[in-house]
C-alpha cells in the first residue's frame, strides 16, 4: 500500500474511530445505578453507623482522588498530603472563630489558601526528581506538623474547637440529624470525580500522562512541565481543601495530630495506590475497601489495632507496587481484557 | 524564640553533635550507596536500623549478649535483610514506574514498623548495664562513653567501607556499576549481583550503627523514622552516591541538630534539619561532593 | 538569512570539552548532515540547540531569535523539533496517543488531535499500528514513531538523531525515502548519522565534528575527500595523498556491519 493510499484510507476511517470517544452504553447504566444507590443509601440504611462509615469512605476517597490527580495522572508523588488537608481545615475554622465568617466562605477561602500554599511548595519542589520530591514532601509535612503543634494562635497541641451554633445548611452544621453531611460529601466527591473524568478526556490529561511517563520527551513536544505540574497541584489542592473544610464542620474539633500526621498522608497514598493510581475509580475502590477494613481491625484488635491496619497497609502497598502498580482497578481491567480475548 | 546557651552547654552540644554525626554518617552511607547504584531511595532504611537495634536488644535480653558483641550479628542479619529485600522486591521494580519504586520500599517500611509494634508493643526498651556506660571527659567536656565508643566504631566502619570500595576488586566493581551500569555489564561485571551486594553492604552499615546505638538509645518501633529522615538529609547534603560526602554531611547535620535544639527549642531541632534538606536540594542538588 | 545560526558554541562537562567554538549555519530548506566519530560532540550539540543543556559560551539564533537559555518546551514551540538517539516513546500510551500529545500543541480537541496524529502516522507508514502500544514496536518502527511525533508539533526545523542506528538495513531505503518526503513537506533538517552512505546521499551539505570542533563544512563530495575527516574516522594510514584519490570519494565506513 502506498503512502497516499494509506493516507486516504485513514482519512475516511478517522471519523469512525473518533466515535470511540463517546461513551459505551454498559458503563453508563452502571454509573446511573451506582449514583441511584448512593443517593438512596442513607434512606434505606437508617442506622447512624453505616452512614458515618459511608461519610468517612467518601471523605477519604475524595482525598485519595485529589492525590491521584497529582500523583496518579501527573506522576508527582507527594507523601505529605495531610499538609493541605490540615491547612484548609484550620483556615476555614479560624476564619469562623475569629472573624465569624460563614463556613461556606471559609471553605472557599481555605481552598484559596491551600491552592496558594500548594503553588508555593510546588514551584521550587517540582524541579526535583521523583524520589527527591517525595522526600521533600515528607520533610515539609513534618515541619508543618511541628509548627502547628507549637503555634498557640491556632490552639497548638490542645486543638481548636468549633462552637456549635445551629442546625442549618447556611452555617454548615447539623447536629440533630447527620444526613445532610452525607449528601454534602457525596456532592463534593461527585464534583471531584467529574473534574477527574474531564481531565482524563481532555488535553490536560494527555499532558499529565506525558509528564508522568517521560518529562524530557514531554518537553521536546512543547509541554511546559512546571506549568502543568502546578496546574495538577492546584486542582488537587482545591479538592483536598474542600475535604478539609468539610471535616472541620463534621467533627467540630481539630488538632494537629488528627489533621497533619504522616499516618494520614500514608493512608491517602494507600487508598489511591491499592485502588489504582491513574485510574478514575481507583481511589473510591481503595477507600471502599480499606476504610471498613481499618474499622474492623480497630474494633477487633483493640490496643494494638493501629498496628494491624498499618501492617496491612504496608504489605498491600509493597505488594501492589511489585505486582500490579495499577492497583485493583488495573487488575480488574487486565482480567476483563483476558476474558474477552477469547 | 532564640536563646543563646551558656558556653559549656554549647561546647558539650557541639561535641555530642560531632559524635552523633559519625553515627549518622554510617547510617546515611548505606542509603547513598544504594542510590548511587540504582537511583532508588530505600524508604525502609529507618526501619532497617530499627530492626538492627531490636536485634541487639533481644540478643541482650534473651542471651545476655552485650550490644558490642552483637555487632557482627546485627551486621550479618542486616546484610541478609538487604540482600533479600533486593532479591524479593527491588529486583522486580527496577524497570518499572517510579511510583512502584517509591511505594515498594515505602510500604516495606510501614510494614516493618507495624510488625515491630505488633510483635514487641510500642513500649520503649533500653539495654541496661551495658559494658560501656557512664560519662567520660574529653577536652574538659563531659560526654557519655557509649556515644564515644559508638562514634569511634562508626568512623572505623566508615573507613573500612571506604577501603573496600576503593581498594578491593569487588568494591571497585561496585563503584563501576554505580557509575555506568551498561559499561560495567559490558566488562563482565554481574550487575545483578552488584546490586544485591550494594543492598547487603548498605544494610550492614545500618546494622553496625544500630548495634552501637542500642547501647545508649531508646529502642521502639518508631525510632527508625527519625533517623531515616536525617539520613535522607545527609545523603542529599553530602551528595547522592558520594561516600566522603556522607561523612562531611553527617558531621554538619549532627551539629546543626544539636544547635537547633539549643538555640531555638528542642521541638524544633528536626525542623532545622529538614529546612536544610529543602535548601540543599533546591539550591545545589548535587550536594557538597555529589556526582551529579 | 539562515534559519539556524550557531556561533562559537562551547559546552564543558567538568574537565571535558564536548563542544568547542562550534559555528555554522543552516539554510532554510536544506538537509544538513552532522558527522563525526563517537564522542565528537554531535548529540551534545543537539541537546544544546534544543535547550536541554545551556552552553558555556556562544550564541544560537533561530530565524533571528536568540534561543540560548530558553527551556526545551519553549524552543519546540518556536519551531524546532527533535528525535532522541535513545528512543523515548511514551510507554504507557498507544502510538496514536504518543503523536496526539504532540499534535495537541496546535489542536486542543482530542478528536481533532487524533485525526492529525493518524495523518502523521500514515506519513511514516505506521497508521495500521495506531492503537498498539509503543513497546511492541521494533527499533525501526520506534524511530519512525519519533519522527511522526516530532512532526506533529509542526516544526520548521527538525533535528534527527541517528535515524539508522540499530535498524535492520533493509529498512534503510525506506527511511531515506522518508527523509526526502520530509524535505518535500517544507522542513529543514539537520541529521546526525554514522552510516556514511546514507548521509552522503541525502545531505545538501555536511558539517564534520571531531573532539568537539568543526573540522569540515561543505558539500558531501568535498567533505568526503577532506583529509582531516578521513583521518578522524579511519586514522592517518587511510589518508590518500592528493592526486591519487580519483574522482569519486570512496565510502569511509565499512560496507557491512
Amino acid at each position: 500500500m502506498t503512502t497516499t493510499e494509506q493516507f486516504e484510507a485513514v482519512k475516511t476511517e478517522a471519523p469512525r474511530r473518533a466515535r470511540t470517544f463517546a461513551r459505551a452504553d454498559v458503563p453508563t447504566i452502571l454509573l446511573g445505578l451506582l449514583l441511584l444507590l448512593a443517593l438512596l443509601f442513607p434512606i434505606v440504611y437508617r442506622l447512624p453507623y453505616p452512614r458515618d462509615l459511608a461519610i468517612r469512605v467518601l471523605l477519604y476517597a475524595m482525598l485519595a482522588q485529589a492525590w491521584n490527580i497529582l500523583a496518579g495522572y501527573c506522576g508527582q508523588i507527594s507523601l505529605g498530603y495531610a499538609v493541605f488537608f490540615g491547612a484548609d481545615a484550620y483556615t476555614s475554622s479560624i476564619l469562623q472563630t475569629t472573624i465569624g465568617w460563614n463556613p461556606w466562605i471559609g471553605l472557599l477561602m481555605g481552598a484559596a489558601v491551600a491552592v496558594l500554599l500548594s503553588l508555593l511548595i510546588g514551584y521550587p519542589c517540582f524541579r526535583l526528581r521523583g524520589h527527591y520530591f517525595a522526600i521533600a514532601t515528607i520533610a515539609i509535612g513534618e515541619i508543618v506538623q511541628t509548627l502547628a503543634i507549637n503555634w498557640d494562635f491556632i490552639g497548638g497541641a490542645r486543638g481548636l474547637s468549633l462552637p456549635f451554633r445551629k442546625d442549618s445548611l447556611l452555617v454548615f452544621q447539623f447536629q440533630t440529624s447527620k444526613y445532610p453531611y452525607y449528601y454534602i460529601i457525596l456532592t463534593l466527591f461527585a464534583l471531584c470525580m467529574l473534574v477527574s473524568w474531564r481531565i482524563e478526556r481532555t488535553r490536560l490529561g494527555f499532558y499529565f500522562r506525558a509528564i508522568r511517563d517521560d518529562p524530557e520527551a514531554a518537553q521536546s513536544v512543547g509541554i511546559s512541565i512546571t506549568r502543568y505540574k502546578l496546574v495538577a497541584m492546584a486542582i488537587s489542592a482545591a479538592f483536598v481543601a474542600a475535604a478539609g473544610s468539610f471535616y472541620a464542620q463534621y467533627v467540630l474539633y481539630l488538632d494537629p495530630d488528627s489533621v497533619f500526621p504522616l499516618s494520614l498522608s500514608i493512608l491517602i497514598c494507600v487508598l489511591a495506590v491499592v485502588g489504582g493510581t491513574g485510574t478514575l475509580w481507583g481511589p473510591l475502590v481503595g477507600a471502599a475497601l480499606m476504610v471498613p477494613l481499618s474499622e474492623y481491625t480497630r474494633i477487633h484488635f483493640g490496643g494494638t489495632g493501629r498496628a494491624v491496619d498499618l501492617l496491612i497497609y504496608g504489605g498491600l502497598l509493597t505488594a501492589v507496587a511489585v505486582f500490579q502498580p495499577s492497583g485493583l482497578v488495573g487488575l480488574a481491567r487486565a482480567w476483563w481484557r483476558r476474558r474477552w480475548r477469547f | 524564640m532564640f536563646t543563646v546557651p551558656p558556653p559549656e552547654v554549647l561546647a558539650q552540644g557541639i561535641l555530642s553533635g560531632i559524635l552523633m554525626g559519625f553515627v549518622y554518617a554510617l547510617i546515611a552511607v548505606g542509603l547513598s550507596l544504594i542510590f548511587g547504584l540504582m537511583e532508588i531511595v530505600n524508604f525502609a532504611h529507618g526501619e532497617f536500623l530499627m530492626l538492627s537495634m531490636y536485634t541487639a536488644f533481644w540478643a541482650w535480653a534473651l542471651f545476655g549478649l552485650d550490644p558490642l558483641l552483637s555487632v557482627p550479628l546485627c551486621a550479618a542479619a542486616l546484610f541478609l535483610l538487604g540482600w533479600l529485600t533486593y532479591a524479593g522486591i527491588i529486583r522486580r521494580v527496577l524497570g518499572g514506574p517510579m511510583l512502584a519504586q517509591i511505594f515498594a520500599t515505602f510500604g516495606l517500611g510501614i510494614f516493618l514498623r507495624a510488625a515491630a509494634q505488633f510483635l514487641w508493643t510500642p513500649d520503649f526498651r533500653q539495654v541496661g548495664r551495658a559494658w560501656v556506660q557512664g560519662p567520660v571527659n574529653i577536652l574538659g567536656i563531659s560526654v557519655g562513653l557509649p556515644q564515644v565508643v559508638a562514634s569511634g566504631a562508626c568512623l572505623v566502619a566508615f573507613g573500612l567501607l571506604y577501603w573496600f570500595i576503593t581498594k578491593t576488586e569487588t568494591g571497585m566493581a561496585l563503584e563501576a556499576t554505580a557509575e555506568d551500569r551498561q559499561a560495567a555489564a559490558l566488562m563482565g561485571i554481574n550487575t545483578a549481583r552488584m546490586f544485591a551486594l550494594g543492598w547487603g553492604i548498605g544494610s550492614a552499615c545500618v546494622g553496625v550503627a544500630g548495634a552501637f546505638l542500642a547501647s545508649f538509645f531508646y529502642i521502639f518501633p518508631q525510632v527508625g523514622f527519625l533517623f531515616a529522615l536525617i539520613a535522607y538529609v545527609i545523603v542529599a547534603l553530602g551528595g547522592f552516591g558520594s561516600i566522603p560526602g556522607s561523612l562531611v554531611a553527617g558531621l554538619i547535620i549532627g551539629v546543626v541538630e544539636v544547635l537547633g535544639g539549643l538555640f531555638i527549642a528542642p521541638a524544633f531541632k528536626y525542623v532545622a534539619v529538614y529546612l536544610i534538606y529543602l535548601l540543599i536540594v533546591l539550591v545545589r542538588p548535587q550536594g557538597l561532593l555529589g556526582k551529579f | 538569512m539562515a534559519l539556524l545560526t550557531i556561533e562559537g558554541v562551547t559546552k564543558r562537562f567538568g574537565g571535558v570539552v564536548a563542544n568547542h567554538k562550534i559555528s555554522f549555519a543552516v539554510e532554510e530548506g536544506e538537509i544538513l548532515g552532522l558527522i563525526g566519530p563517537n564522542g565528537a560532540g554531535k548529540s551534545t550539540l543537539f541537546e544544546v540547540i534544543t535547550g536541554y543543556y545551556r552552553p558555556d559560551a556562544g550564541d544560537i539564533r533561530f530565524s533571528d531569535t536568540r534561543i540560548v537559555g530558553r527551556r526545551p518546551d519553549q524552543i519546540n514551540r518556536l519551531g524546532i523539533g527533535r528525535t532522541f538517539q535513545k528512543l523515548r516513546p511514551f510507554r504507557a500510551m498507544t502510538l496514536a496517543e504518543n503523536v496526539m500529545v504532540a499534535a495537541m500543541q496546535h489542536e486542543r480537541d482530542p478528536g481533532a488531535a487524533r485525526r492529525e496524529a493518524l495523518r502523521y502516522l500514515a506519513f511514516v507508514e505506521l497508521a495500521d499500528k495506531a492503537d498498539s502500544y509503543a513497546i511492541t514496536l521494533s527499533t525501526g518502527e520506534r524511530k519512525r514513531l519519533e519522527m511522526a511525533r516530532a512532526m506533529a508539533t509542526r516544526p520548521r526545523l527538525l533535528l534527527l538523531d541517528e535515524i539508522t542506528g540499530g535498524v535492520d538495513h533493509r529498512t534503510i531505503p525506506t527511511l531515506i525515502q522518508l527523509i526526502g518526503r520530509l524535505r518535500g513537506e517544507g522542513l529543514t533538517l539537520v541529521v546526525i548519522e554514522h552510516n556514511m552512505r546514507v548521509i552522503m546521499s541525502i545531505s545538501d551539505r555536511i558539517v564534520a565534528l571531531r573532539l568537539g570542533e568543526v573540522i569540515a563544512n561543505g558539500p558531501p563530495a568535498e567533505v568526503g575527500k577532506d583529509r582531516r575527516v578521513i583521518e578522524a574516522y579511519l586514522g592517518e594510514a587511510f589518508v590518500v595523498p592528493a592526486g591519487q584519490a580519483g574522482d569519486a570519494p570512496k565510502p569511509c565506513a565499512p560496507e557491512r556491519r
